[in-house]
Formats: C-alpha cells, structure tokens, sequence
C-alpha cells in the first residue's frame, strides 16, 4: 500500500513541479543572480536604501499599499455587512456590480480615474462650476489612491460577505441580552468572527496593491510607485541589474506581508493579480 | 435582590414582515420567583413569545410586557436586564469560558476584583471550575450549556428566559442537566420562562405550565391540572397519553353507545358539571386509569390488538370498543397474546369530560382531529 502511493503521488505532483521549476525557481534564482550581476555585485541589493529615488519609491508604494488596503477593509466591511443583512430590491445587481471591477485590467481603471479625476474629468468640471477652480487629481497620490481603492474593494467585499452570512446572529443576541451596546457587539463579537476573513482579503488587497502596475502607468506622471520604478530603470536606464534587484525586493517585502498575515489569521492567504 | 420580578404580558401579538401570525394577541402573567413553560409543538410560537419578553423581537401594535407593572415594551433587549439562555448555546468562541462568564459583568464595567469574584461563584455554581480557562470548542454540549447558564446568570438577571436548552443533549444528560436546572432556579428564586417541547421536561420543571398552539394558549395551570384536568383535546392529546369516547352526558352518568358510564368515575376537579347535558359529547381516559377486569365488572369489552411490553408495564391497543383502538396499560406480569378478549374498567375519577368547544375556535389540527 504504502509503496503505491508513492509512485503515484510523484505522477500527480510532477506538472505542478515542472511549473514551479520552468516558471518560479529558475526565473528567480536567475533574478537573483542578474541582481548581483552589475557593477555593484551584491551590493546591488542595497540600493533600495542607498538610492534615495529607490527609496522613496518603495516607501510611497508600501505606504499607498497599507492606506489602500485600510480604507477598503474599511468600506467593504460596512457595506458588506449591511449588504447581507438587509434585503431590498435590486441588491443581487448591486452586489453584481460592486464586483464589476475585478474584470477591468489596471488600465482601464486608471483611464477611469482621469475620466474622473484628470483634465478633462467631471470632478475637475463640476469644482469648476462651483468655484472656478478646477479640481484635478487623477495624476497624483490621490488619483491613484482612488483607482486602487476602486479594484480593491470587491476583492474584499465579497470574502467579507461569505464571511458575515457564516456568522451565527444567536452570538449578537446573546452579547445583547447580556446589556452589550451596539458599539461592543461589533467589537467583541462582529469583527473578531470577520477577522479571518478580514486578513486574508486585506492581505490580498496589499499584495495586489504592491504589484499593481496597469493603473499606474496610466496615471503616472508626478508619483514613482515601485513597479514603474523598476520598468523605468529597466526599459529607460537599461540598468538591468537594478531592475532585477528591486522585483526580488518587491517580491520579498509583498511575500513578507502575506507571510505575516497568514500566521496571523491561521488559514491560507493566496497572492493574486 | 432581583430576584422577584414578575412580568406581564399584555396583548402582545406577532405578525412577521411576511405576514406569518406568528402569535395571536397574548394574555400571560408571571408571578415573581415562579418557574413558567411555555410548551406546545414546533411552530405554535413559543420562541416569538419569549423572544418579545426578551425584547428581541418586536410586537405588534397594542402589546405591551411589563416587569414589575413597569412598561418595558420600548426598550431594547440589552435595557432589559434578562439572562437568556439559548438552544444552540450562542457562547462566544473567542473567548474562554471564564471570558464568557465575565461578559455581561465586563459589559457592565463592574471592577476586575469584582468580576473575578462573581466569576469563581458562578464557575463553583455549574461545577466547572477546571474548565476556566478552556476555549469554547474545548467543551462537551453539557459543559457548554453550563457555561451558557452560569453567563446568563452571573448578571443577576430580573429574569432568566431558556429556549430548549436541553434539547440539543442526549437523554441522559438531559434528564442530569434538568435535574440541576430545577434545583438551580429554586435556590436562586428566579423568575424563569422555560420553553421546551417535551412534556416531561416541562411537568418536571414547572410551577406553571402554558400550553401554547397555533400561536395561542390552550390552555395555562400547574402541571396536575394540566394533565388531570385538560380543557380541551388538544391539551388532552399533547400532554400524556388520551384515549377519546363520544357519547353524552345523561342523568345517570355519559352514555357512550348504549353504555352508561356512572358518574364515580368521572373527575370533577374542574369547572365541568356532571349534570344532563345534552351537548356534552366528549370524554378522555388516560391508559393508566384503566383496570382489566372480569367481565361483570367491566365497563368495556374489546380484543387485543397488539401489545408493547415496556418493562414496569405492558400497553396493549384494544379493538371493538370505539373507532380508534383504546390505549390500556396492565402491570400483569403474564404475557397477554394477541386477540385476548379483555374487560377493562375505568377506574373511579378516570374519565374527564372536555368543555364544548366551537369548532372554528380552536386551531387547524384541533378540528382536524375531531373530524378523522
Ligand atoms: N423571522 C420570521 N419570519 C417569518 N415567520 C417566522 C419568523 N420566525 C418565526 N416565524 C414563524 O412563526 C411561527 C412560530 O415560530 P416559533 O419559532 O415561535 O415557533 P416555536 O414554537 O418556537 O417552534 P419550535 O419548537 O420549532 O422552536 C412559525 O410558524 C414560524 O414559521
Ligand atoms: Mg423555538
């Protein structure tokens, strides 16, 4: 018995590790080896502190990550539970179109955010008629704060929807019988049954948020976020050896994150995006 | 102490959004300390009744619950200082068991020291101090329903409300836990609303017990007035055992089919007269009041039908005498074999006779019933 599951399991498992090896291991491990490969050598790898412009880069990206991330947790928490609990017409096309964003690629999103947001945006038309002062945001921090906010939340919501059906209402109406306030429920009871669900989906939301690139490069005239830094230094620099440097720190710190979050809240979380 | 609130449901009934008449309008009192069940099959309401005593549900227009003659109907369960105490048990599973305990007292803001006190009582109270510290997924379901009681009273509630809390155990349990239950709420001299569908539960815990069907009562009284004395066949059929004769009630005693039935063994513990009455047409004995009999003696001759030995006793189904096969019990130790022909006497104070009652009163399966 025992030697025939063996053969067996090699069988099954051997695409997924023809994948890992063709596609992961050898990509990175060649990475890796390019990172080190310049001028520098390995010193390479410090360049995300030495170099300021790196730096920045990558503060500012972790930083929108972890404001991003907040925020739709934030959002998709209320609306999510206000969407399971109340029934009203229209809500299975509203929940359809909350998730609407999860098939638009960054490009379109970040062409959203200028429809809104840029030059020409109705934002920048309405504040004009208001204030004769045109409100124009799409290019900045903010504009992309929006737009990935915007591909964010359905990530979030419809985890933090499972989640919340799951939940069983006798624990809200026992917390209550024994004189907890709304305020308590939803911090003993709602959020700590939410909170698996509440890290795998915002571990998600930052990994994705890390890596996102499309709207970026969309948007991106004033603000450096890490994937166009390392697409500037590769295509633009031909600084081949940085690029590669930064993708593996990129990769690390996104991976870091994830790490964290799983020991966190016990279950699997999977990158995405 | 809190100890002797009472509570007063006025007219309070229940239509749910989707127009379920969960509950006709409702008059019920509790007296302080007393133990109330609410008992009746699955959907007749007691959960709704119990659930709006809690304030968890709302009523509608024109009802109103009062504790103490205190008008508490607007104010939201956590106002209401009860302790309720669920099927499903509803303990939190992020915390420990002594953090279960504590909650109310933590939500209350009573002191640590305070608290911790409280706590080791209760946990001394439900036999569970080893368990302090356990996580909830931790327990057995009979620890869980301690921990549940020991969190529904360590508040000191006004009033303590269970729905079915031991019906998610097995019998054994159930009848331990029932056992401690009772004992429990005497020493606390709480008032309690016990729900439950198991008539044995609910005659060995109650002081009180109300029947409850289709969203009515059927009737309300101690536990041997319910069962001595039931006022209609509803309450006759749910609670115990009923075997139903139609005849009337004559000068000389209710004449079933040529029969007389003399008036010593009808029970007149209730408000029924045994006068001629011409309308009374309907009579229940229970299988433990009856005899077998040698022939001169008896009331009734049939045939055996089957037989279930049950141990103490045997309950045999007899044919011949009214439509449906009459329920008997014997405590023979012989075995009777099947198409035995028996005498059976009912024996004095037996035979309870039912109030009239207008059939587009009583609920579906009432009428149901009468008419098979
Ligand atoms: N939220 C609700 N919406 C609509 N109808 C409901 C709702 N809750 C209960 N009902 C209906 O109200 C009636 C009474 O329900 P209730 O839960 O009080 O019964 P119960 O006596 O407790 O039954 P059980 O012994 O099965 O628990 C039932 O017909 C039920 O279907
Ligand atoms: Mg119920």
């Amino acid at each position: 018995m025992q030697q025939a599951v063996i053969p067996k399991l090699i069988l099954m498992m051997l695409p997924m590790a023809i994948i890992f090896l063709a596609f992961f291991l050898v990509p990175m491990a060649q990475l890796a080896v390019v990172g080190a490969s310049g001028e520098q050598g390995l010193a390479a790898y410090a360049s995300i502190i030495n170099t300021p412009r790196h730096l920045q880069s990558m503060i500012a990206t972790v930083m929108l990550s972890a404001v991003v991330t907040l925020a739709a947790l934030v959002v998709a928490t209320i609306a999510g539970l206000f969407l399971v609990r109340n029934e009203f017409p229209g809500r299975q096309t509203l929940i359809a179109l909350l998730t609407f964003p999860l098939a638009f690629p960054g490009v379109v999103i970040g062409f959203l955010v200028i429809l809104i947001g840029g030059r020409q945006g109705l934002v920048g038309d309405i504040s004009k008629a208001l204030t004769g002062d045109k409100l124009v945001f799409a290019y900045s921090m903010v504009g992309l704060f929006v737009g990935y906010l915007y591909f964010s939340i359905p990530r979030v919501i419809l985890t933090i929807m499972a989640a919340a059906e799951k939940l069983d209402p006798a624990l809200e109406e026992a917390a209550r019988s024994l004189g907890a306030p709304t305020w308590r429920v939803v911090y003993d009871i709602i959020l700590p049954a939410l909170k698996p669900g509440l890290i795998a989906s915002g571990a998600i939301c930052f990994a994705t948020s890390m890596g996102a690139f499309g709207t970026a490069f969309t948007l991106a005239t004033k603000i450096d976020v890490l994937p166009m830094t390392i697409y500037t230094e590769f295509t633009l620099n031909a600084n081949i050896a940085g690029a590669a440097t930064l993708s593996i720190v990129l990769g690390v710190v996104t991976w870091l994150a994830l790490f964290i979050a799983r020991s966190l809240s016990g279950s699997t979380v999977a990158a995405s995006g | 102490m809190n100890s002797n609130t009472s509570v007063q449901v006025i007219n309070c009934g229940k239509t749910f959004e989707d127009g379920t008449q969960a509950l006709q309008p409702i008059n019920l009192e509790i007296k302080g300390g007393e133990t109330l069940v609410l008992l009746g099959p699955s959907g007749c309401g007691k959960t709704t009744l119990l659930r709006i005593i809690a304030g968890l549900e709302t009523l509608d227009a024109g009802g109103q619950v009062l504790f103490n003659g205190e008008d508490v109907s607007h104010l939201p369960v956590e106002k209401r200082n009860i302790g309720m105490v669920f099927q499903s048990y509803a303990l939190f599973p992020n915390m420990t068991v002594r953090d279960n305990i504590g909650y109310g007292l933590k939500v209350r803001r009573q002191s640590l020291a305070d608290r911790q006190t409280r706590i080791q009582e209760m946990l001394a109270m439900m036999h569970i101090e080893n368990l302090a510290e356990r996580q909830i997924s931790q327990l057995s379901g009979g620890q869980r329903q301690r921990v549940a009681l020991a969190r529904a009273i360590a508040v000191r509630p006004k009033v303590l409300l269970l729905d079915e809390p031991l019906t998610a155990l097995d019998a054994l349990l159930r009848e331990r836990l029932r056992v401690e239950i009772d004992t429990l709420l005497r020493s606390l001299g709480i008032t309690a609303i016990y729900v439950t569908h198991d008539q044995s539960e609910a005659m060995a815990l109650a002081d009180r017990i109300v029947v409850m069907s289709n969203g009515r009562i059927a009737q309300q009284g101690t536990p041997r007035e319910i069962y001595q004395q039931p006022s209609n066949s509803f309450v006759a059929d749910f609670i115990g055992t009923a075997n139903k004769i139609n005849g009337r009630m004559t000068d000389q005693g209710f004449e079933v089919e040529g029969v007389v039935l003399p008036k010593s063994i009808l029970n007149v513990v209730g408000g029924n007269s045994t006068s001629a009455n011409p309308i009374q047409t309907q009579a229940i004995f229970r299988p433990e009041d009856t005899e077998i009999v040698s022939q001169d003696q008896a009331h009734f001759n049939g045939q055996v039908a089957s037989t279930f030995f049950m141990g103490d006793r045997t309950r045999l189904l007899v044919d011949g005498i009214s439509e449906s096969p009459i329920i008997v019990e014997t405590t023979f130790k012989q075995e009777i074999s099947i198409g035995t022909e028996i005498s059976i006497r009912i024996k004095d104070q037996g035979l309870m006779l039912l109030p009239d009652e207008l059939i587009e009163d009583l609920p579906k399966e009432i009428v149901e019933k009468t008419e098979q």
